[in-house]
């Protein structure tokens, strides 16, 4: 029956990706000298259920190598191999392998062959029989001499318990009943008397004849299941006719080897280096699939079920209306409205995904990273279940590699300046996770040096970045490191000097609507937070009104809003204007300057201004009026039009028009510019 | 027509036999590891159940061991999917009461052709 096997390969792709990370996580748990521990047994699992569905599943290469993985596994499975740093290695090497292969698979593309040829070298050596590395495809293909009588005797005598073990002798007849024709004498020489028969044992047994030419074996086949359950004897018709003797039953059998060829796995006429390693962009399967609970699913389908309940009775309202019906009708609206929030929330929860997804790998990160600098970090994990939207989680993950990257390059110090230093010889990298109001939060903490604000200092001047006379705050020099073209290291490594700076981790952070700050203290460490919207798709906003024109402030980013007292107004330079707030001097930007409009008022004397932070510093709006607040949907100008700054995008208004999300951030840095060039002029 | 009950761990295979034998009729309940199959073979009746060896929680010769203690399921055929072409795991599963295996990797022909050997 043509069943397309193709159906399943996604699944298969899906979970053989699950089943190298609990690999690659088990490996990384596994110390040395372990063994017969439940972690070698749930990487013997993944690694098992993978070779058996890509041989199922028709993938070839991936059945072969991960046979050699398993039979290395299985000796340190059952005891006979110890576990060493270098077997771990190589495993996680493998996890690597089969990833590259399946992926190639899954994106139709390319993967290191020869890679993956060197790595399966490294587990036959580790085996010790990298002689022998046809093993898996070597066939041995038996061809059987026809009989040459014209049939078989079977003399079969079930054990007393066969029946036991759910195979029935009656089903076996009939099997045979299929090579040929039988004829079948039954002995009831054993059956005892009907009160001492215990109906679960079987007291029969047959001879049977076939006439059939069939071999041997294939009456052995039917056999397979119970040969240890019966006497089974096996005899050529003929022969047992003309002598009467019990021959031997092994039929002479001729055995043919067929040697793979193994040339073509060993060709590497291609330079390695010229095959890049495939890459992983498409690893996060951003059109994929996502697996959602049942209950989310359950949650979604109930809501449904409500708003049909509510659009029904609404609807019946609307054919007969009177306006008694009004209070009744105002009732069910706001019911519509609720379940429409909440179908909402729970749409979005779909798209949720515990940020384990992006912390998972780190262990492996920090291993490979320590070990390769010399260096002792232990990683740890925190609020791994804090869960966040899909996109989002995609899109922070290169940022947070590099976070972390720089941690251990730059961060943590190496054990004997750590021990000089009097910390303890393990530095401590933790990551952390949490939801706060609308955001979640990302906590990158080390336990190492800190940033050495003199030298950042000196850098930014010698940058050009700020002038010898600029006294900055801490959080401002820590800011620094955040501006294009602005990197301390010394020298380029290996590690973290890949062209990309923090300028680009912040502009990645930033392009999700979130923001990124650094906390230092010398000789103790540093914290990276950076704090990102859970949604990219809809957010809460305060509507405010300029002249013609309404704009939307994002919640998250609005401290307070008040009515401008004259008295604390203080116009410093030109244009610009500061707002005294209890003890801080608050930058105050005039939207209508902004973008061009004409307000109500040009005056901020007793005008009203929303006080919103990003950036780290707090800017003061001015604008006309404070209208609603809802939740609105966000819709990008840069793919409906282009990029505007201060704008970060734009949504439908209930009315059917179109209105302006501001961005925070964008402004705080165009109001920043602004007082430094006046700075500039005054100096 | 008979039901049958299919544990594995692994969703793809589970997938493949389940839906290779429902094509043909069968009735199939699926479970994901030996302690859920278990769970499952007491509160339903099976007259064939088909399970993966390695799995997690309850492996396939464990469940074996449990369903054939179990009066209802003294005689019903239970066959193992195995990769271990290798004459242990089969040995063992004999031993705790399997009726018989079918080899990994097979085709959706193959299993249909050993559980009609098993179901006539």
């Amino acid at each position: 029956m043509g069943i397309d096997l193709s159906q399943f390969h996604e699944t298969f792709l899906e979970e053989s990706f699950e089943g190298l990370d609990v690999m690659e996580s088990s490996l990384l748990n596994l110390d040395a000298g372990d063994s017969d521990s439940e972690t070698v047994n749930t990487i013997f699992r993944s690694a098992h259920s993978i070779k058996g569905g890509s041989a199922t599943f028709g993938f070839d290469n991936v059945a072969t190598f991960t046979h050699v993985l398993e039979t290395l596994l299985d000796e340190v499975r059952s005891g006979d191999r110890d576990v060493t740093q270098g077997i771990v290695n190589a495993l996680l090497e493998s996890v690597d392998c089969v990833r590259s292969m399946l992926e190639a698979q899954r994106d139709s593309g390319d993967y290191d062959e020869a890679q993956v040829k060197s790595v399966q070298n490294r587990l036959e050596a580790i085996l010790g029989n990298a002689e022998s590395n046809n093993e898996v495809t070597e066939a041995v293909v038996v061809v059987e001499e026809k009989n040459s009588s014209n049939g078989w005797l079977i003399d079969f005598k079930p054990h007393l318990n066969m029946i036991q073990t759910g195979n029935d002798p009656v089903r076996i007849i009939r099997e045979l009943e299929s090579l040929g024709v039988i004829g079948v004498k039954a002995n009831l020489e054993k059956l005892p008397d009907l009160d001492v028969m215990n109906a679960e044992d079987c007291y029969l047994s047959w001879e049977i004849e076939l006439y059939s030419d069939v071999g041997e074996s294939a009456i052995r086949e039917i056999f397979e299941w119970v040969e240890d359950e019966c006497d089974l004897v096996i005899k050529p018709l003929q022969t047992e006719v003309a002598t009467g003797e019990e021959k031997p039953v092994d039929t002479p059998a001729v055995k043919i080897e067929i040697k793979p060829e193994v040339d073509v796995l060993n060709k590497t006429d291609e330079p390695v280096a010229n095959k890049a390693t495939p890459t992983r962009t498409k690893a996060t399967g951003e059109g994929g699939s996502i697996r959602v609970g049942i209950d989310k699913v359950d949650e979604l389908i109930n809501l449904v079920g409500e708003l049909v309940i509510t659009q029904s009775m609404l609807g019946e309202m609307g054919q007969n209306f009177e306006p008694s019906n009004i209070e009744k009708m105002m009732d069910g609206l706001s019911q519509l409205e609720r379940h429409t929030r909440e179908l909402q929330e729970s749409v979005m929860r779909i798209r949720m995904l515990p940020i384990s997804f992006a912390f998972n790998r780190f262990p492996r990160l920090v291993h490979d990273l320590s070990s390769k600098l010399g260096k002792k970090i232990e990683l740890k994990l925190s609020g791994e279940s804090t869960e966040l939207d899909k996109t989002v989680m995609e899109k922070i993950g290169d940022p947070l590699v590099h976070l972390v990257r720089n941690s251990l390059d730059h961060g943590l110090e190496t054990p004997d300046i750590r021990k000089a230093a009097g910390k303890p010889e393990t530095g401590v990298l933790h990551l952390n996770a949490y939801h706060k109001g609308g955001n979640i939060i990302i906590e990158i903490t080390d336990d190492g040096a800190g940033l050495d604000k003199e030298k950042i200092r000196a850098k930014a001047i010698s940058n050009g970045l700020i002038s010898e006379s600029e006294v900055l705050t801490d959080e401002k020099i820590y800011d620094l490191i955040f501006q294009p073209g602005f990197s301390t290291a010394e020298a380029v490594s290996d590690l973290s000097g890949r062209g990309v700076g923090m300028d680009v981790v912040r502009r990645n952070i930033r392009e999700l609507g979130g923001a990124v700050d650094i906390v230092s203290a010398e000789g103790k460490g540093s914290t990276i937070t950076i704090r990102l919207p859970l949604t990219l798709a809809i957010m809460d906003g305060q509507l405010v009104r300029v002249g013609k024109e309404t704009y939307i402030i994002p919640i998250v980013s609005i401290i307070e809003s008040l009515q401008a007292k004259k008295e604390n107004i203080n116009k410093i330079i030109d244009h610009a204007e500061v707002y005294k707030l209890r003890d801080e001097y608050i930058n105050i930007v005039r939207l209508y300057e902004t973008f061009d409009l004409v307000p109500d008022s040009t005056s901020v004397n007793n005008g009203l201004l929303v006080m919103v932070e990003g950036e780290g510093s707090k800017i003061g709006l001015f604008v006309d009026e404070l209208l609603g607040q809802q939740q609105v949907v966000i819709k990008s100008l840069e793919t409906n039009y282009r990029r505007i700054e201060g704008v970060s995008g734009a949504t439908i208004l209930g009315d059917g028009t179109v209105a302006m999300i501001l961005d925070v951030p964008g402004l705080v840095v165009i109001s920043r510019a602004k007082t430094n060039v006046n700075e500039d002029k005054v100096a | 027509m008979a039901t049958i009950l299919t544990v594995d761990d692994s969703t793809s295979m589970r997938q493949m036999v389940s839906f290779t034998l429902k094509q043909s009729g069968f009735d199939v309940v699926e479970a994901a590891d030996g302690s859920e199959g278990l769970h499952k073979a007491q509160s339903n009746r099976f007259n064939l159940i088909i399970t993966d060896v390695n799995m997690p929680k309850m492996d396939g010769i464990t469940l074996v061991k449990e369903l054939r203690a179990l009066p209802a399921y003294k005689f019903t055929p239970i066959l193992l999917l195995t990769t271990e072409a290798g004459i242990e795991k089969k040995k063992e599963g004999k031993e705790a009461g399997a009726t018989g295996w079918l080899v990994k990797p097979f085709n959706p022909d193959q299993l249909l052709s050993t559980i009609k050997k098993v179901l006539g």
